[in-house]
């Protein structure tokens, strides 16, 4: 019965919550800039107002186009199942679920991404490629602190890896993780395109990574994009707290709170990023990508004996 | 019982060419009574590897020979068992597929030929399998290497395919070089022909290490393996798709069987082995998908990932090789089950892409992807079949590529876990590796899937393409569902990987080697269940969004600009063009752009290729230098048979007062 109700909690937050974090960061970058902005319930309102609308669809297109969205969502929504929260474990953790959860994503990219090539446009075949290209460095900068962490717990799951020994790890192998929490926060920068990778709010299609794809995406279908990237978002802050901040070990009550507090948290901390950060030369993000890499690997090199 | 079903099987596929010998070149009688004996024989193989399976127990069937050392010694086992269900399974579909795809009608003067070659590739190869005596293998690999070299020239009037046909020829004949020398070096040790487990005190330290060098050349000069690959891609991109899809999906994996075999035999292996192995195949791996996102060629770019997939292969087997040397049950169970799984699922849907291959440049008569585009919407089946290879390449779930992706990635991250025994950490670093090949491969199929298939054609051949037949299209709907079952079900294969990872490493206790208790492959079926059902779901829901709101039509947003034509969408070279410049002190890739523009610029025309580094700049001056040295023997070679006789005479008189 307990491990059905957190089962539903877990799955509540990670359906509701999401949209919020944007709401903060938007909030946040509109405290920096000196205006009131949009309240931080703004996201569900788009996301509702999307879905009652019609759409336009291009001509070009075949049914490639409306599965971008459709695969992008549901690779998400099962990886979340994934990803523990606040209680130690998520409700489906076994050996290699974070190898899952790397990949499922990977799908999800290949669908968008494949959907933007669908239009014919060569705005949205320059964001593919873009989106495609800073993967491959971002990938290996993942699994470089999975095996810190691997390594650190002795087992494959996230629920162990993340969970309430890392308390004792940071304590003893400090250095390694904080390299990591590093890395990952510049994954979680890129994977979700925000500053100083990639503008959310920009104008000039010729500047965009992830927008420029969704360009010809409209009505529900959008809505269903825009609602899949508050999902990622919401997945690798997760991922990026846990590692800050080890669950499980006090009472389950206050776990929870103190999850989505943090998670608030997490929001302001990217809001600052891009208020006070400008963007990055394009031919200067791969060098930044490697960097991660390489910040990876020398907390694994660290803990190696 | 079960090998008398695949001797059966596999004679009836050598002789499948020959009936149509006898027909005219102008009817297609020919091409249906070939495909029907090789379907034969192939069932037939395949039912023998059904009864082996089902736990009839092996005999060894063993006749003497007339050939000193020679002896028809033929036995299967686990391994064989495995790498003979690509063996029958590809070429039974391919035949299938060529009755369209290579008619008689349309191919009169070289279609016998090539369906003669077909059955005989397949046959040699069942041999070499079974094979339990080195003369024996040896008899089978050059039939192979044979056959393959007359399939691969099957349109030999181009002069271009005579060419790529010499550097196969060339390059198989020096593996067969090697072999020779590790199997001579083998039968020292053993003191027979006969390839059996040879004990510790039977071959030295020495003797094994040069055995395993001599393995890993030769197996990997078939295989594919980076450097020795420069055969590879020119000869899959000019042989015809079904015979790309065979030598791609399973002649290559007779390197490997090769490298399997021969790793079982010897004792003890030393850690570096394992460690070698890792790094060849992480190096082959990332090498060969850069390689291939720079290629326009769409057979060429097939062939590079399959550099990449036997990569992948290379890093489970060397996995397993090292969890042998530091007795690590879980690396040996997880590496070999990995690789060998991805041995199965690299010829599923390798050959359903190069079959999809065939089907595009069956339609539009070009390779260039850039020719390309909008083909989703003339060729539907194709396309979707084409997205599955796709996606399943990729290694993404719910297909088998990640499967056997996810049992390598468990294996490396096990490397990590000190509680279980002695460790390797260098090895975790190929996790990471993995990790890019996957990516790049992602980065490489969307460019693929997206230029040819999608957007709009930017050819007149694109534009009046024509959906494939349905022999075609039937061939690859089988493998799409293969592809399927593996991926969702990983569950059924696991007792024959267990099979052979029992026959690989007998010393290991049969209690520990089973798949299902090293790896979570039942999650990974409901997992894929799962998201297939979410992502039904999310579908629905979309589709009654749309049906209820207002949808139109209109052109695609082009920023405000009015006139869009196709040659204004992202191309393969643009696609690739940042991927490529990342690795371009690997790639060293040509371009050619004029330098500048003047104020008002006339026409100007921009080229960029990625040639193969190894070839170009490595065998081909070395090859030219060699020839050039040869070139002093000719002083000797004047063309009389006078002089001739004198060589002889001298020989003869030499060799009277030798000693």
């Amino acid at each position: 019965m307990e491990a059905f109700v957190i089962g539903a909690l877990h799955m509540l937050t990670a359906i509701v919550f999401p949209p919020l974090m944007l709401g903060v960061i938007g909030k946040t970058k509109a405290v920096f800039a000196g205006r009131v902005g949009p309240p931080v319930m703004q996201p569900y309102r788009d996301l509702i107002k999307l879905c009652r609308k019609g759409s336009v669809i291009s001509e070009t297109t075949t049914w490639v186009f409306q599965a971008g969205p459709v695969v992008g969502l549901a690779t998400v929504l099962t990886a979340l199942l994934l990803i523990p929260l606040g209680s130690s474990f998520a409700p489906v953790s076994f050996t290699g679920d974070l190898i899952l959860l790397a990949y499922l994503l990977g799908l999800g990219r290949f669908f968008t991404a494949v959907a933007a090539l669908d239009t014919g446009s060569a705005f949205e075949g320059m964001g593919a490629a873009r989106e495609v290209t800073f993967a491959c460095l971002a990938e290996p900068a993942l699994f470089l602190g999975l095996l810190v962490l691997a390594k650190l717990s002795g087992s494959l799951q996230l629920g162990v890896m993340l969970g309430d020994s890392l308390t004792t790890h940071w304590a003893t192998a400090g250095a390694s993780l904080a390299l990591v929490l590093l890395s990952w926060f510049i994954v979680l920068l890129v994977e979700n395109c925000r500053v100083p990778f990639d503008d959310p709010n920009t104008h000039l299609e010729l500047t965009m990574i992830h927008e420029v794809m969704v360009l010809d995406h409209s009505g529900p279908a959008f809505a269903m994009i825009l609602y899949g990237a508050s999902l990622k978002l919401f997945a690798f802050s997760a991922l990026v707290l846990r590692l800050m901040l080890p669950m499980g070990g006090g009472p389950a009550w206050l776990d929870w709170p103190i999850f989505l507090g943090g998670l608030l948290l997490v929001a302001v901390v990217i809001g600052v990023v891009e208020s006070t950060m400008a963007r990055l030369k394009l031919t200067h993000v791969p060098t930044l990508l490697v960097a991660a890499c390489l910040l990876s690997a020398f907390g694994l090199v660290l803990i190696a004996r | 019982m079960s090998e008398e079903l695949v001797l059966v099987g596999l004679a009836a596929c050598a002789v499948s060419g020959v009936p149509g010998l006898l027909c005219a070149r102008s009817t297609c009688a020919g091409q249906w009574i070939s495909a029907l004996i090789l379907l034969i024989g192939c069932g037939l193989g395949l039912a023998g590897v059904g009864v082996f399976w089902s736990g009839a127990n092996s005999e060894e069937l063993l006749w003497r020979w007339a050939i000193p050392g020679g002896e028809f010694r033929v036995r299967m086992d686990g391994l064989s068992a495995l790498f003979l269900v690509p063996v029958f399974l590809i070429p039974a579909l391919g035949s299938i597929y060529g009755l369209s795809y290579w008619k008689q009608t349309e191919h009169r003067e070289n279609g016998r030929k090539l369906r003669l070659f077909y059955g005989l590739l397949p046959a040699s190869m069942a041999l070499m399998l079974l094979a339990r005596n080195s003369l024996l293998f040896l008899v089978g690999w050059e039939v192979m290497a044979l056959a393959n070299f007359f399939l691969v020239t099957t349109e030999d009037r181009d002069p271009q395919v005579r060419r790529t046909g010499w550097l196969y020829l060339g390059a198989t004949h020096f593996s067969t070089l090697i072999l020779f020398a590790l199997f001579a070096l083998l039968a020292s040790a053993s003191g027979s022909f006969q390839l059996r487990p040879l004990h510790e005190n039977e071959i030295s330290r020495h003797l094994a290490a040069a055995v395993f060098v001599l393995c890993a050349a030769g197996f990997g000069l078939k295989a594919g393996l980076m450097p020795l690959h420069v055969w590879l891609p020119g000869a899959h991109a000019m042989a015809p798709s079904h015979v790309s899809a065979m030598m791609s999906g399973v002649v290559l994996k007779m390197g490997i069987y090769g490298i399997v075999r021969v790793t079982s035999l010897l004792p003890n292996p030393p850690l570096a082995w394992g460690g070698s192995l890792l790094v060849l195949g992480a190096v082959s791996g990332v090498l060969g998908v850069a390689y291939a996102i720079g290629q326009h060629d769409l057979k060429r770019l097939l062939a590079y990932h399959s550099i990449e997939n036997i990569g992948i292969i290379v890093m489970g087997l060397g996995l397993a090789l090292a969890g042998r040397s530091l007795g690590r049950v879980d690396w040996v169970v997880l590496g070999l089950a990995g690789g060998l799984l991805h041995v199965w699922n690299h010829a599923l849907f390798k050959a359903l892409l190069f079959l999809g291959a065939g089907s595009v440049i069956h339609a539009t008569h070009t390779r260039d992807i850039d020719h390309l585009g909008g083909l989703a919407k003339r060729m539907p089946r194709t396309a979707i079949c084409f997205l599955m290879g796709a996606v399943a390449i990729c290694g993404l779930p719910p297909l088998n590529g990640f499967v056997s992706e996810f049992l390598v990635y468990l294996g490396l991250f096990r490397t990590l876990d000190p509680k279980a025994g002695p460790t390797l950490v260098g090895a975790a670093f190929a996790a990471p590796a993995l990790a890019l090949i996957g990516a790049l491969a992602v980065a490489c199929f969307v460019k693929v899937f997206g230029v040819i298939f999608l957007g709009t054609p930017r050819s007149q051949q694109a534009a009046e393409a024509r959906e494939a037949d349905w022999s075609m299209i039937g061939a690859m709907g089988v493998l799409v569902a293969c592809c399927l079952v593996i991926g969702l079900v990983p569950g059924l294969a696991a007792p024959m990987l267990t099979r052979a990872i029992e026959a690989w490493a007998p010393e290991l206790p049969a209690s520990d080697v089973q798949l299902t208790t090293h790896a979570p492959v039942g999650w990974i079926s409901a997992m894929g269940l799962l998201l297939l059902a979410i992502t039904a779901v999310a579908s629905l829901w979309l589709r009654s969004r749309l049906s209820r709101e207002t949808v139109s039509v209109g052109p695609t947003w082009g920023c405000g600009y009015a006139m869009p034509t196709a040659r204004m969408q992202y191309t393969s070279s643009s696609f690739g063009q940042m991927l490529v410049g990342l690795f371009a002190w690997a790639l060293r890739p040509h371009r050619q752009q004029p330098a500048d523009l003047p104020l008002f610029p006339g026409a100007a025309s921009f080229h960029s290729d990625v040639p193969d580094v190894v070839l170009e700049e490595g065998v081909l001056p070395a090859i030219r230098w060699i020839s050039w040295l040869c070139g002093w023997f000719r002083v000797l070679q004047q063309g009389s048979i006078q002089a001739y006789l004198l060589y002889i005479f001298l020989t003869l008189l030499v060799l009277l007062f030798w000693r």
